[in-house]
């Protein structure tokens, strides 16, 4: 792999975004889910970041909230010198022609009404690209690019397989030659034997057009594949972001050393004798999050001070970020590695 | 090998669903068997005919449109596809239980955990009330849910994913069955609960000498928890070997290129992922001879007309495939 150079494409900036919740009883106060609660980080230009946690973590409300399909309670979204978040509706509408997204379900995402051609070619109308006699040209191409067939554009979404319709999901994110795309989830809803197909697919489009990925999913290994940089996120948070070989070689979060101690190898040598770092519980509800770390009450690891105390999010290598307040120091044998 | 060495012995079994465009096919004609106390892993792709597999066995497929065409479902020497209604009843959750994929549908949002665990165990195991809900109780802790005298009281609603599968763990053991039949059990669940549950239903059954067959589409998933291994395609199984051969010898082109496909944490990162080509079949539409011929790199004339059998090709290994393919002449 060549070193995708620092080149920032967005800026994060203490991004927060928070849901109303109702109240507790009826004069209590009003509750926030804290789905996204303070993120700060830069997307290069040309890599794929990846977004790793569990479900409910926030990930895919940090990939909407980029894209302003949900609006952001407090922080800021710089994209080529303007925040995302300041600019006015009608810029914005300029702007989303750059921004895209592919969905994890592609069922769901494609509209069963309309043609495979009004699809792809939606974006392109409402952004008054090219003539319809151009436009029709430009979906055989998208459908092509994608391994479809430029035929395929008069057909209905129900005409085609799983995979397939992911791959009309990519032609419409790339109708409108974007910068940047947020993958949320595009394979996990996808049979294995078809996961290949469109993992290569995304890094083929990658290449051919410069594009910037954010990828947003929960099976580690698929992000070590796919992603140059990676970020761990828990109820909100970052816990580790880093490089993907120094997350992968030498993970410095508790948490991430946990996720990756899980991810199931087939292999049943390796399986028998791997020792699994257990997570007590469940992930605490987002409407109250616990004091100090948030990862203390399922952290192996966690201390008084980590019930107090919020970790500082700090540099332990070269951009190998960790919020934690024991990292890098080898307390016990107790956090064996699956994967070394 | 005869059927009264086997816990369960199934021959020929074929499901059939009646479609807008004529008949479907979900289960071809499978055979295989599991011994007392042992886990297996069946494996596919969702449409592959596992699930129904999983509900001929118990005669859960919704009839109509489903139907058992045909074939032979041995269990403990009985025959199950020709028991009454009633006595199949008095079966289903004693002798073989199921765990489901989404706890959230599997269990009754309306009603306590309490009286959902307590029926089955006074119909199956009779006894008091008392009796029964010592005996619910004791199915939590062992599923490893905190504070089970107070939380069974709760309804689904208050226990959150992984604490609701280990519920519906609880229901399926609670009357101490033989077989366990776990269609996805972990799918709908995050990594770090998933290995949990995994372990869970692994130390639950051995603690009650049940069998079980995992069903699921991941084979990392099998590589930890099965002795042995079925790998289903289209309806068919294609291959059977021990957990071993599955993942060492491979011999069906579609074993061999799932475990490919997979980028693995453990291994150094390939430029690009071996893929392949092609989608799993529509079950109305599966491909004449071999229904893997489409999508496979080996595929000849003979593979298009003629089905293949399956074969042994070591021992416990059998293959459907006319061709002795290795995982080398894959890579």
């Amino acid at each position: 792999m060549t070193a995708v150079p620092a080149d920032p494409l967005i800026q994060v900036r203490e991004l927060r975004t928070y849901f109303a919740a109702g109240r507790r009883g009826l004069l209590g106060p009003q509750r926030q889910v804290r789905a996204v609660d303070g993120l700060t980080f830069d997307i290069y230009r040309g890599e794929t970041l990846g977004l790793v946690g569990e479900s409910g973590c926030g990930k895919s409300t940090t990939g909407r909230t980029i894209l302003q399909l949900v609006r952001a309670t407090s922080g800021e979204i710089i994209y080529d010198g303007r925040d995302l978040c300041r600019i006015s509706p009608r810029e914005m509408r300029g702007m989303r022609r750059r921004l895209q997204i592919i969905f994890q379900d592609p069922s769901a995402s494609l509209s069963s009404r309309m043609r495979v051609s009004q699809i792809v070619g939606d974006a392109l109308q409402i952004h008054h690209l090219g003539t319809r006699q151009t436009r029709r040209k430009r979906v055989g191409e998208l459908l092509e690019i994608v391994g479809l067939h430029p035929s395929h554009a008069r057909r209905f979404p129900h005409e085609f397989s799983g995979g397939q319709r992911q791959r009309i999901g990519i032609a419409r994110a790339l109708a409108v030659n974007p910068e940047f795309i947020v993958c949320d989830e595009p394979i996990s809803a996808l049979d294995v034997s078809i996961r290949a197909q469109i993992i290569n697919l995304l890094e083929d489009l990658q290449r051919e057009f410069g594009l910037t990925y954010l990828f947003i999913a929960h099976d580690l290994s698929v992000v070590r594949h796919i992603c140059t940089r990676v970020a761990v996120m828990y109820l909100g948070k970052f816990m580790e972001l880093a490089p993907r070989d120094a997350l992968y070689a030498d993970p410095l979060h508790p948490y991430t050393r946990a996720l990756m101690s899980a991810v199931p190898i087939p292999d049943p040598d390796i399986e028998d004798r791997r020792r699994r770092i257990i997570l007590s519980g469940d992930v605490p509800t987002p409407l109250d999050p616990p004091s100090g770390c948030v990862f203390n009450t399922r952290c192996p690891l966690a201390t008084e001070r980590c019930r107090q105390e919020v970790p500082q999010w700090r540099e332990m290598g070269p951009g190998h970020w960790v919020a934690c307040h024991y990292a890098g120091t080898p307390r016990e044998e107790d956090l064996p590695m699956g994967a070394a | 090998m005869t059927a009264a060495e086997h816990l369960l012995q199934v021959w020929g079994l074929k499901t059939e669903f009646a479609g807008r465009h004529g008949t479907v096919v979900a289960v071809n004609g499978v055979d295989f068997y599991i011994d007392a106390g042992e886990t297996v892993g069946l494996v596919g792709e969702s449409g592959c005919g596992k699930s129904v597999t999983a509900l001929s066995l118990m005669r859960l497929v919704p009839d109509p449109p489903g139907r058992i065409a045909g074939g032979s479902v041995q269990f403990k020497g009985r025959e199950l596809l020709s028991l009454s209604k009633r006595a199949m009843r008095g079966l289903r959750g004693k002798e073989i239980s199921m765990i489901f994929q989404d706890p959230l549908t599997s269990l009754n949002p309306m009603m306590r955990i309490e009286r959902q665990m307590t029926e089955g165990i006074r119909l199956h195991l009779g006894g008091s009330r008392r009796e029964a809900r010592d005996r619910a109780i004791e199915m939590l802790r062992l599923v490893g849910i905190p504070q089970a005298e107070r939380r069974i009281r709760d309804y689904p609603h208050q226990f959150s994913g992984g604490m609701r599968q280990r519920v519906v763990i609880a229901i399926a053991l609670s009357c101490n069955p033989s077989l366990v039949l776990a269609d996805e059990p972990t799918t709908a669940l995050d990594v770090t609960i998933q290995a949990q549950i995994l372990e869970l239903i692994q130390k639950a059954t051995n603690e009650i000498n049940a069998a079980a067959l995992l069903i699921t589409h991941d084979l990392g998933v099998v590589a930890g928890a099965c002795q042995r291994v079925l790998v289903m395609y289209a309806g068919s199984i294609v291959e059977e070997a021990s957990r071993r051969d599955i993942f060492y010898n491979p011999r069906h082109p579609y074993t061999i290129g799932l475990l490919q496909s997979v980028p693995r944490i453990d291994r150094p990162r390939p430029e690009r992922l071996l893929q392949i080509e092609g989608s799993p079949p529509d079950l109305a539409r599966v491909p004449r001879g071999c229904p893997f011929h489409p999508r496979c790199r080996f595929a000849t004339e003979r593979c298009v007309v003629e089905t293949p059998e399956l074969r042994a090709v070591g021992s416990g290994h059998t293959v459907a495939c006319h061709y002795d393919i290795t995982r080398e002449e894959v890579a």
